[in-house]
């Protein structure tokens, strides 16, 4: 019945399609940002014995879009004195590199929008490149405080990125892949939740679930925007929808990385149980299992200091992640390994 | 024009563009966010050569890794943008001389109709599902599995020739050692005293 649109389209259809899929992406994932900010206030609300927004809409749920509407209509103001040109490319760049990534993600075992072979490293790439966003934005603003915060978010974003990968490394032994549906795929068996990779890389998942913490700059390893020591870090200069792309591409990083650890270890679209379907719905339910985690960490952890934050990093995680991939390699090669033998 | 020349001349445009302002943009900084673009049109001029991992590395090693350590160090100079001019006419030479090598190497393969070089066998073409990554992962690790670890081990020497160059201890440093911080129970720092709650009034 819409077999006319592809013929009146002709040769633009595949580019036409491409679109329509980027915006079947794009848009629900910035509705669940905007919902994501309203579950955040909401949690940490009743964790605190408070009830969070109330007032826009039944029970607060306009309120994402009340705070929207509000920084939309800010004035943008460009401080004296700083380089106006990457000032506006910083946050740019940020929503950029965070939107980018979610190319590769699979949603579930035909719906990916781009089945490339490097996946992962895609998204490794991608994500590394959010780093330039946070640094140009405390280089141009002008401001002490701005630069401060930036140098502290980038230290911090390059130390958790090395523990991150190695992580990452390790599910790439056990599956042999570096594309993400087959990374998901070899999870798959005959003992639903037992046989993801979350279990026999158990070391590898915790370090994962603390460096995507630190990655993102979430508390408790929020030092780069601590409002009692620099006011708000790197973007304490940036004013409505200039800081309103921070703001998203931050939770849009959030959910980007629940999302890796939902596919990395906790088998995707798989569904715990042998017996029940698999579909897209055990991928977000994973995903907001993990970005409850998120919000639990930051109403329960007070920040950690900076020095703390490096020394985790550095001679503690990392060194975990070397030790636990040797031991992933010699464990593949004995009859004890049970998670399917990586081609 | 197909559409791939048409993505490679657009890319080719762009890395030359910004290789450009890297040695003619007055402020470092701009110059090292113009290497970063340039950086990442090679990567898709790569993409484009069927060298996907070679450009994903190059994305991930030069621009997630280097160029923000490099960025750094630029932003934290304080520079007279002034008085680094002051030098240019004097490296004129030298750099010609650089120049000059650099376009006859870019001469003997541009010109490749006249040395032959056209004579090598074309790369046959490679399947749908080829993987890039295995095949230089098989390599690597099997074929020029010495050379690789070779090259692994003098990376190391470096680093530690780097940190144990630039590594001094100040005698009168504080730090705090965390397993003994972990370490402290209750009894080392506290001490209850049993007291009674109020003194007798003296009645004085």
């Amino acid at each position: 019945m819409l077999q006319w649109i592809p013929q009146a389209l002709g040769p633009l259809w595949p580019a036409a399609l491409a679109l329509l899929k980027i915006i079947a992406i794009a848009l629900p994932l910035v509705v669940a940002v905007a919902y994501l900010t309203l579950l955040e206030r909401k949690v940490i609300g009743y964790m605190q014995i408070r009830i969070g927004p109330n007032r826009v809409g039944p029970g607060g749920l306009l309120q994402p879009f009340a705070d929207s509407l509000k920084l939309m209509f800010k004035e943008i103001i460009i401080p004296s004195g700083a380089d106006a040109v990457l000032f506006l490319l910083a946050p740019i760049i940020m929503i950029a590199s965070a939107m980018a990534a979610w190319a590769v993600i699979p949603f579930s075992a035909e719906m990916v929008l781009a089945d490339i072979n490097a996946g992962l490293l895609y998204i490794l790439a991608m994500t590394s490149m959010g780093v330039y966003g946070v640094i140009i934005a405390g280089w141009a603003s002008n401001s002490k405080y701005a630069f401060l915060g930036a140098l502290r978010s980038a230290a911090q974003i390059v130390a958790y990125e090395i523990a991150m990968g190695f992580a990452l490394v390790g599910v790439l032994m056990v599956s042999g892949s570096l594309n993400l549906s087959d990374i998901v795929r070899h999870q798959a068996g005959n003992f639903g939740a037992l046989g993801w990779n979350w279990i026999p890389l158990f070391p590898l998942f915790v370090v994962y679930i603390i460096s995507m913490v630190a990655e993102t700059n979430r508390a408790p390893f929020d030092v780069a925007e601590g409002e009692s020591e620099i006011v708000a870090g790197f973007h304490v200069e940036y004013s409505g929808m200039a800081f309103a792309l921070f703001f998203l591409a931050e939770y849009m990083n959030m959910i980007l990385v629940s999302t890796l650890c939902a596919l990395m270890f906790l088998g995707g679209w798989l569904s715990p149980l042998p017996f029940l379907p698999d579909g897209l719905v055990w991928l977000l339910a994973k995903v907001f299992l993990v970005l409850i985690l998120f919000l639990w960490f930051r109403a329960t952890f007070p920040r950690y200091r900076y020095d703390q934050i490096m020394r985790l990093g550095w001679k503690i995680l990392i060194p975990v992640t070397l030790v636990w991939i040797v031991v992933i390699g010699l464990w593949m090669q004995t009859p004890f390994w049970l998670w399917g033998g990586a081609t | 024009m197909s559409f791939s020349s048409f993505v490679f001349y657009l890319f080719a445009l762009i890395l030359l563009g910004s290789a450009l302002r890297v040695i003619t943009a007055r402020n470092p900084v701009h110059c090292v966010l113009y290497l970063v673009l340039s950086f990442a049109s090679a990567a898709g001029l790569w993409v484009l050569l069927e060298a996907e991992f070679l450009a994903i590395a190059l994305v991930l090693v030069y621009v997630g890794a280097v160029m923000v350590l490099f960025l750094f160090v630029v932003m934290m100079l304080d520079i007279n943008i002034e008085r680094l001019r002051e030098g240019y006419w004097d490296y004129l030479v030298p750099a010609l001389a650089v120049a000059g090598v650099m376009v006859v190497e870019m001469l003997v393969v541009l010109g490749g109709r006249y040395f032959g070089l056209l004579e090598m066998p074309q790369p046959e073409a490679v399947a749908a599902g080829h993987s890039n990554t295995r095949d230089l992962g098989r390599v690597l690790y099997t074929f020029y599995a010495y050379p690789f670890e070779l090259a692994a081990v003098v990376l190391l020497v470096a680093i530690i020739a780097a940190i144990a160059l630039t590594l001094r201890s100040r005698k009168d440093t504080r730090y705090q050692n965390p397993s003994q911080q972990v370490g402290v129970r209750k009894a080392d720092r506290v001490r209850v005293l049993n007291m009674p709650s109020e003194k007798q009034a003296n009645g004085s």
